[in-house]
Order: structure tokens, then C-alpha cells, then sequence
């Protein structure tokens, strides 16, 4: 069973002071697999895909990743922090850098990739982004989304083996929503194992293996996006579905 | 208006001239030239009574510059460490760097400056019975003394062969960031350095001998005589200069660190970048364009505010010139303005400075 | 109990090098407490009438001196009789400034608008009298905390006005003027202020006259005001800047003149921004007022040194049991007004975010 997976969540918990975020998730994802979270605001999703990378310490259950179960062994967080890769809402891009070096920088000093390798490492992602010819410009100069791109990009220069993305397209205006999907979709297709928090549901009708809701820390459905959008189950799903839609 | 403004200046002069004249008081720079006719207990150039006041100004000024550039120093160190320490995780440690800057910030300097002067000369014992710390540190009301050395024939070489050390290191580094670059070697190179400046340490000492001699202080009659000796004024004044600013600075540090959005630590993380680098790579260059323009200032506080020594006679510019000199000459125009002149002239080169910093920076942003 | 292991844990001893730096900030707090307590309780002196008792007792404070001389460290050499004057000056500041801080009452803006006109004239009929059947009373005769409050209320009430005036100018179309007050505002920012006071009393007598003859605490109030003016006229032109532009816009189309635009629209505005700044000024100037004691101005850090000289207090303990109790009033001052324009900017902070 664990074989097959690349990360399991068990029981997990999560509190902030007295308030219970995460209650008792389980989640199971495969090599490979490309799983949707949606969920209204503030329902735990951020939250839930933050402890998977250890930005947030979990306060119960076991988070295993490839195979490392997630402590407070600094060895074994920088370990599965090197095999997750991270895209932000906010893109988070170092705003002192020019796009190369934000994204050399994580192979240099973490993989000790020697600086002419990262580069053309760099350049490699920045073509599959699609913005090869912006390197040497610093993230002030671009627009939102080839920002978003760039942090995609940066990412990926560390070659992880799972991508997490927290709405990485509601930032953006609507305009330059669909050239970060479509280098998602790219991303997906390639094989990538992705966990999306996103309200996409083109994206996820698309390339999700499996759509997960949550509401108030919890996982309340989970379907393929098909069934989930066509037929969801819960009066929950059903409510925040017809919002999103109404939108 | 304006011509009220110009009869008004008008009226100022006139009255000035009239009154120097009556006083007697000569006018014009020429005093400077003039033997001063005392001595002063701290002086880093050559002098004594028969020098003169334009002698004195400059002895002046390099007792404000030692103090205001030593004060710099302990300022920044431990303002930058307090600053960091107040966003620590411990709860402990965060909250005593409060409590320290909520104390220093808010003492007038004056008090501190003489609240440690006072210590210094009540508290401490006569040089007879000086605090003595292995036979050659040694602190008393008259000052603290330390082991210092002489230069002996050969002393000279020393500078060139510190030059050869700098530039070795300067090498070794710049081949370890290379090597960084061409295979991703990232280990430090200690060994490198240690082995250079062992070779200029052994090329030195084989050709040259050791090129000092110990000067310990020792008492000699009432005092103590030889090493480095600091006045009381002088330690009293650093110490309260630095304690005081330090606690601006770490407010600037840590509001530095504070600007620098949550975000950039979060994708630090995220990457795997181990703190060292977070810190060294993304924190600091971000934080330090919010920090340099206030630290700059502080700076320049600190060496406008080193004239309180005027409260307890440390021999800076403004104690020794706009204090001594002036009741000396009585020339007050003329030694008011040069002093002036001075701090103005410090205070347009800083914020020309900063003004050219601040474009340089908001360039490469955007 | 176990709450407190848990805190404790997550908070002190996290990893190996947290629970370091927390037993040796323990060891630095009990170093501290300990030496703060045996110095100003366990080893003082409390009672006495000169310095016997403080001799006997030398490595604690020698509280007596403050006790013996502290009418003088308020009032100066201010006539006993007549100190319930400096008492009513006393009281009238203080119930105007706790409304304006704390009270909750709807003439906030009429009341810091006479606090800082009817007020300082009030105070100084009151202090230094010859008017009313009030006798007069010589400025050489004011000292200790009084002079020291004179100083800072003065400084704060010239300043305001003019620090307004400077800074409009700064920002002023008409090149003479912009010039002119940017002058004077970087000339007294680039001096320290002790050369001000060596300026203010060795030169401004010069200025005058013969025969006409200049009060010396009259001269270091001008100086110290026209230091913090230009102090305030740059934390207010921050306040401007930070007003939108469309705010002078609206003005302009609304056909009011700049005057009119400025007091109605601009000023209040920024103002109210610049209040953080105005009290940091403050701050500082109620630090600053301590140098004035070196040109000769017995305000209470002067007027406590110059007891020291008193041959029925020399002993060591004297002047640093004097410059603690200085300070504890500095700082006490000093603190209670940083706490509340700390508030005052986290008040803003909050608004601004609910925009
Ligand atoms: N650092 C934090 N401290 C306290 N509460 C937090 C923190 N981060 C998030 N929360 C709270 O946890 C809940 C879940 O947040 P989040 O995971 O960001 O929700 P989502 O991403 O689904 O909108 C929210 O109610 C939020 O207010
Ligand atoms: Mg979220």
C-alpha cells in the first residue's frame, strides 16, 4: 500500500491556539496523481497542502512523504522540502534578484549545482514557462503572470518530485489566468504529481485525477471531478458549488 | 517683506559690530594662529600649550571622530544584535530586548553620559587599589589601561605583509566562488585562509623578528604610566553613546527584518534554503535598503550628540573649541561658526550621500 | 501546570541552543534584579538629615538626598509661598492633557487648540506674575522640574505652528521661499543642539543692543524652539506627502484658496497622520531639554548636580542616587509618551487596513 503512495496523511490535526483547523484529514495520493482541494475561505486548505511541506507543524497525525515521515528532524524536513516544490498565491518571487537568479539560487546553495549547470538548468524551465527571454529582469518589471510563471519555474529548478500550488491564479488578473493554467496543464501532463488548491474548474474538469472539498477542516467529499461537479453529494459541496458557479 | 527681512539683518549686524567693538574683542580668523596657552588631557596628534588654536581644532576633531567611530561600531553590534534577538522565538530573549531598548531609548543621553561618568569616578577605586585583571588589564577612577605594544625597526614591514595576507584571502575567495560556480563545490575553505596567514605569519617573523614590544601599565607614583589608557570621560562617553543609539538601531533592525514580507521567508523555506542562507541570500539585502537610510542618520546622531561631552570635559570640537577657546579668545562668531560650519558640512555630505543611495537602490528594484 | 511545561517548552526550550540563550537570560534577570534591589532597597539608606547616614551605608542609594531636597528638584528656588501658583500650572496641564489622551469627550479639537494658546499665556502670567497683584517672580529663581517642563511646552507650542508654516514652505511653489525654508530647516538639523545653546547664549546677547538685556532661560527657550521646529517641520511634511493628491485636487476644483484648502482639508488631515511623529519629536525635545544645564539653566537634571556641591551631601552615593532618580522621571515621562503614539500608530495602522 504505502508503496505505491508518495504521500499519506493520517489523522492529521492541526490546531492555531484553541482554534482546530485540521480535523482529523486522511489523504492518500500516488505518483503521478493530480488531486483538486476546493473549499470556501478560510476552510483549512492553505493550511492542509502548508504542513504537507512543513510551513505549518501539524499538532497530530503522521504526514509521510515519499517514504520520510514528517517530525521535527531538521534533516527530514530539508529532505522533503528538496522533493516539494512550492507556487504561492503571492508568487513570493525575490524581488532583489533578476528571474535567473531566483531561480539558480535553490539549486546552488541547497544542491551545490555548480553555477553554469543551474543556469542552463534555469533557462531550460524558464523555455517550458515560456518566458526564456525575460532572465535577466527582476520580478518588479514583469507582469502578474509571468511572475507566476517564473515562480512556477523556480520551482521546478530543484526538480522536485510533487508540486504544491495554494490558488497560484487568483491574484492574477483575469487575462493572465490562462497562460499560468496552460503551463500547468503542460506540467500535469508531463506526469507531475500535483496538489492544486484552486478554484479553476476548467483546470480541474481537465487534468484532476480527483477533486477533494473541504469545509471547516475537514475533508467532506471527494470524487472524480466529473462526478463531483455533475453530481455532488453533500448539501455543503452542492451550496458552495452553486456560489462559485454563480460567480 | 522682504525688505523688512534685510533691515532686520541689517539691524543684527550692526548691533554685533557695535558691541564687539565695545568688548574689545578682536574679529576675523586670525586667532587661529595663535598660541593657545593650555594643554588637554586626551590627544591622538601631538600638542601642548604652545600650539595653536587652529592645532587645537583639529585635536578637537579627532577626539569626536575616535569617539563617534568606536561609538559606530558598538552601536551597530549591539543594536544589530539586539534588534534580531527582539524577533527571536524565545519568549525570553525577545522580551529582554524589549525591556532594553524601552530602557536606553528612553533616558535623555545627558543623564546616561554622566550617570556613567559618576559610576566611573565615585565607584572605582584609586589607581593604588585599581580592579587589576592578570597584571595587565587594569581599571580605576583615573581610567582603564590595557596591554598595548611598541614598534620596533622592522614594525613598518608589518603593514605590507597584512596587505599580502588580504590579498591572499581575497584570493582564496574569490577561487572558492569560482569553484562554487564551475562544480558546485560548496564547502568552506578555513583551512586555506589559516594556511596563508600562517605562511605570513612564519615569511614575517623569520625575516624580521617579532617587530614589538610588549607596553604593559604599570603604577608608577599615583598613577598608572604605559599600555593604552583610556580617560574616564572617554569610556563614560562611549559606553552611554553606544548603549543609547544601539537601542535606535535595534528598532531600525528589526523593523528592517519586519518589512521584508512574510511571503519571502515562506519561498525560502519552501525551497529548502537552509537559514544561513534565507537569511544571508534573501532577508538581509531586502532588509538592509529599509535599514541603511535610518542607520545612516543614527550615525550622524551619534556624532552630533558625542558634543555632550561638553558635560563632563572629554576634549572633543566642541568642548575643547566652542568651549575653551572661546572663553579664551571671546572671538564667539567666529568659533560658533567654524563649529557649525563643521557639523553642517558632515550633515549635507550624509544626506547627499543617502540621496545618492536611495536612487542607486530604487534603480535596480524596478 | 503542565500548560506551563508545554509553554515553556515551545517557547524557551525549543532545541538545544534556545534552552542556552534562556538560562542565560535567567542568569542575566537575576544578575540584574538582584543588583537593581540590593543597590536601591537592601543596602540604601532611607532616612537622614545630611549625608551620615548614606556614608555608613556606601554601596546603596542615598535616598535622604532626594527625600531633603526634593521641594528644590520641582520648584527650583520658586518661593515657597507662592508655589501653589506652578501647582495650578501643574494641575491645568495635567487635566487638559489626560482629556486630550484618555477622555472620552467631543471637544477634543477646541480643547488641544487652547491648550496650546490660553495655556502657555496662562502659565506665564501665573509663573512669572506682576500682573493681577501676582508678584513677580525672576526667571532665575524657577528651576528643577518646572524650567524643565517650561522648556518642552514651549518648545512644543512654538514648534507646531511654526514647523506647519516651515514645512508648507518647503513644499511651496515660490522658489525664495522653498529656498529659505529649506535653509533654515537643514541649518538646524545639521547642528547639534548644544552648539544652538552655546550660540544662543554667548551670541544672541550680541544681536541686541546695549543695555538691553536678554533673560538666559528666555534664550535657550528660543533656541531649543527654533531646534524643534525643524525637526517638526520634516515629521509634518511627511504628514503632507502622505495626503493623496487627489485631496489638493478636490480642494483646487472646490475654488477655495490655498490657505483656505490648507486649514480645512490638507492640515487636518495631516496632522492627525503626523501625530506619532509629533509626539517621537516631543520625545526627543523633553530628552534635549537635560543640554540646557550645560550653558548654565538649572532645569532638574541642573538643579540636582548643583546639589551635589552642597557640603552637607558629598558622598559617593550622592550623584548617582541623583541621576537614577533624574532618570526615573525621564523615563517615566519619556514612556508613557512612546506607549501612546505607539497606540496612537497602531490605531492608524488598523483603520488603514480596514479601508
Ligand atoms: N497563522 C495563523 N494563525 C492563526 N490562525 C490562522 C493562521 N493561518 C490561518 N489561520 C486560520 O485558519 C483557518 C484556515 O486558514 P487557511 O488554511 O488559510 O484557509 P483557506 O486557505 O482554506 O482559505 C482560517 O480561519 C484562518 O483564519
Ligand atoms: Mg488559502
Amino acid at each position: 500500500m504505502s508503496g505505491k503512495h508518495i504521500i499519506e496523511i493520517s489523522y492529521l490535526d492541526k490546531y492555531f491556539g484553541d482554534f482546530h483547523v485540521l480535523k482529523n484529514i486522511n489523504l492518500s495520493v500516488a505518483a503521478g496523481e493530480k488531486i483538486v482541494i476546493c473549499g470556501p475561505s478560510g476552510s483549512g486548505k492553505s493550511t492542509l497542502i502548508r504542513c504537507i511541506n512543513h510551513l505549518e507543524r501539524h499538532d497530530g497525525g503522521d504526514i509521510i512523504v515519499d517514504g520520510v515521515p514528517l517530525d521535527d528532524k531538521v534533516k527530514n524536513i530539508d529532505h522533503i522540502r528538496s522533493e516539494v516544490g512550492m507556487v504561492f498565491q503571492q508568487f513570493n518571487l525575490f524581488p532583489h534578484m533578476t528571474v535567473l537568479e531566483n531561480c539558480t539560487l535553490a539549486p546552488v546553495w541547497v544542491k551545490g549545482i555548480p553555477r553554469s549547470e543551474a543556469d542552463a538548468l534555469a533557462l531550460q524551465y524558464l523555455e517550458r514557462v515560456r518566458i526564456p527571454d525575460q532572465a535577466d529582469k527582476y520580478p518588479g518589471q514583469l507582469s502578474g503572470g509571468q511572475q507566476q510563471r517564473v515562480a512556477i519555474a523556480r520551482s521546478l529548478c530543484m526538480q522536485p518530485r510533487i508540486m504544491l500550488f495554494d490558488e497560484p491564479t487568483s491574484a492574477l488578473d483575469p487575462e493572465m489566468i490562462k497562460e499560468v493554467l496552460e503551463v500547468m496543464v503542460d506540467l500535469a501532463e508531463q506526469g507531475m504529481t500535483m496538489l492544486c488548491v484552486t478554484h479553476e474548474m476548467g483546470f480541474a474538469r481537465r487534468v484532476a485525477d480527483r477533486v477533494i472539498f473541504m469545509d471547516e477542516g475537514e475533508i467532506i467529499e471527494e470524487n472524480t471531478p466529473t462526478a463531483f461537479f455533475d453530481n455532488p453529494q453533500n448539501e455543503r459541496t452542492k451550496l458552495f458549488l452553486s456560489q462559485i458557479i454563480g460567480d | 517683506m522682504v525688505a523688512a527681512f534685510i533691515g532686520l539683518v541689517w539691524w543684527l549686524v550692526d548691533n554685533t559690530v557695535a558691541n564687539l567693538a565695545s568688548q574689545n574683542v578682536a574679529t576675523g580668523f586670525g586667532f587661529l594662529g595663535n598660541n593657545t596657552g593650555f594643554d588637554i588631557n586626551q590627544k591622538l596628534i601631538a600638542y601642548d600649550e604652545t600650539s595653536s588654536y587652529q592645532r587645537l581644532l583639529l585635536v578637537g576633531l579627532l577626539n569626536t571622530a575616535i569617539v563617534s567611530v568606536l561609538g559606530i561600531l558598538f552601536a551597530t553590534l549591539i543594536g544589530f544584535m539586539v534588534g534580531l534577538a527582539s524577533l527571536s522565538d524565545n519568549w525570553l530573549v525577545s522580551k529582554l530586548a524589549f525591556i532594553y531598548v524601552e530602557i536606553f531609548r528612553n533616558l535623555p543621553l545627558l543623564i546616561q553620559i554622566l550617570f556613567w561618568y559618576v559610576l566611573l569616578i565615585e565607584i572605582l577605586p584609586h589607581p593604588k587599589k585599581s580592579f587589576g585583571l592578570w597584571e595587565v588589564f587594569f581599571l580605576n577612577n583615573r581610567g582603564l589601561y590595557l596591554p598595548w605594544f611598541t614598534t620596533l625597526p622592522g614594525g613598518g614591514y608589518l603593514l605590507s605583509v597584512i596587505g599580502l595576507f588580504g590579498a591572499g584571502c581575497f584570493y582564496v575567495a574569490r577561487k572558492a566562488r569560482n569553484m562554487r560556480e564551475l562544480n558546485g563545490q560548496t564547502k568552506a575553505y578555513v583551512r586555506n585562509y589559516i594556511l596563508i596567514g600562517v605562511i605570513c605569519l612564519g615569511g614575517y617573523l623569520s625575516l624580521w623578528g617579532v617587530p614589538f614590544e610588549a607596553n604593559l601599565p604599570a603604577l608608577k607614583g599615583f598613577n598608572f604610566r604605559g599600555g593604552l589608557s583610556f580617560t574616564p570621560e572617554f569610556v563614560a562617553l562611549l559606553v552611554a553613546l553606544s548603549l543609547y543609539t544601539s537601542s535606535f538601531i535595534a528598532e531600525i533592525v528589526r523593523a528592517g527584518v519586519l518589512s521584508v514580507s512574510k511571503g519571502q521567508f515562506e519561498a525560502a523555506k519552501a525551497l529548502g534554503l537552509p537559514s544561513s542562507v534565507t537569511m544571508n541570500k534573501v532577508i538581509i539585502p531586502q532588509a538592509l535598503r529599509v535599514i541603511i537610510p535610518p542607520l545612516t542618520s543614527q550615525y550622524l546622531n551619534l556624532t552630533k550628540n558625542s558634543s555632550l561631552a561638553a558635560a563632563i570635559a572629554y576634549p572633543e570640537l566642541v568642548s575643547v573649541f566652542a568651549g575653551t577657546a572661546l572663553n579664551q579668545t571671546g572671538q564667539a562668531v567666529e568659533i560658533i561658526f567654524i563649529t557649525m560650519s563643521i557639523y553642517l558640512f558632515l550633515s549635507l555630505l550624509t544626506s547627499f550621500l543617502m540621496n545618492t543611495y536611495n536612487a542607486r537602490v530604487a534603480l535596480v528594484e524596478k | 501546570m503542565q500548560q506551563v511545561i508545554k509553554w515553556s517548552r515551545e517557547n524557551l526550550f525549543a532545541s538545544r541552543m534556545n534552552a542556552l540563550l534562556s538560562l542565560a537570560s535567567l542568569w542575566l534577570i537575576y544578575v540584574t534584579i538582584e543588583g537593581v534591589l540590593s543597590w536601591a532597597f537592601l543596602n540604601a539608606s532611607f532616612l537622614g538629615e545630611d549625608k551620615s547616614s548614606c556614608i555608613t551605608r556606601p554601596h546603596g542609594a542615598c535616598w535622604p538626598f532626594v527625600t531633603a531636597k526634593f521641594n528644590q528638584f520641582i520648584y527650583g528656588n520658586y518661593p515657597a509661598v507662592e508655589q501653589w501658583r506652578v501647582n495650578i500650572v501643574f494641575a491645568l496641564g495635567t487635566l487638559g492633557l489626560s482629556l486630550l489622551v484618555a477622555g472620552r469627550i467631543n471637544f477634543k479639537k477646541q480643547l488641544a487648540v487652547l491648550m496650546l494658546t490660553a495655556y502657555p499665556v496662562l502659565t506665564f502670567i501665573l509663573l512669572s506674575g506682576g500682573l493681577l497683584g501676582l508678584s513677580y517672580v525672576e526667571t532665575n529663581q524657577w528651576g528643577g522640574l518646572l524650567v524643565t517642563l517650561v522648556i518642552a511646552v514651549t518648545g512644543i507650542v512654538v514648534s507646531l505652528p511654526l514647523g506647519i508654516l516651515l514645512a508648507l514652505g518647503r513644499r511651496s511653489e515660490l522658489p525664495i521661499i522653498r529656498i529659505m525654508s529649506i535653509a533654515f530647516i537643514e541649518f538646524w538639523r545639521g547642528v547639534p543642539l548644544i552648539t544652538v545653546l552655546f550660540m544662543a547664549s554667548v551670541m544672541l546677547p550680541l544681536f541686541l543692543p546695549k543695555g538691553m538685556n536678554f533673560d538666559a532661560l528666555l534664550r535657550c527657550l528660543i533656541g531649543v524652539s527654533l531646534f524643534a521646529s525643524a525637526y517638526m517641520a520634516e515629521v509634518i511634511r511627511g504628514g503632507l506627502q502622505a495626503i493623496a493628491k487627489g485631496q489638493y485636487e478636490a480642494g483646487k476644483s472646490m475654488g477655495l484658496s490655498y490657505w483656505k484648502s490648507m486649514r480645512l482639508i490638507i492640515l487636518p488631515q495631516a496632522l492627525v497622520i503626523s501625530i506619532p511623529g509629533i509626539v517621537n519629536t516631543f520625545i526627543g525635545l523633553f530628552k534635549d531639554t537635560t543640554l540646557v544645564m550645560i550653558v548654565g539653566i538649572f532645569d532638574l537634571l541642573g538643579i540636582i548636580s548643583f546639589h551635589f556641591t552642597d557640603p552637607n551631601w558629598t558622598s559617593p552615593q550622592v550623584p548617582i542616587t541623583g541621576f537614577v532618580f533624574a532618570g526615573l522621571v525621564f523615563w517615566v515621562f519619556c514612556f508613557a509618551m512612546s506607549h501612546y503614539s505607539k497606540s496612537v500608530e497602531r490605531r492608524f495602522s488598523v483603520k488603514g487596513e480596514s479601508k
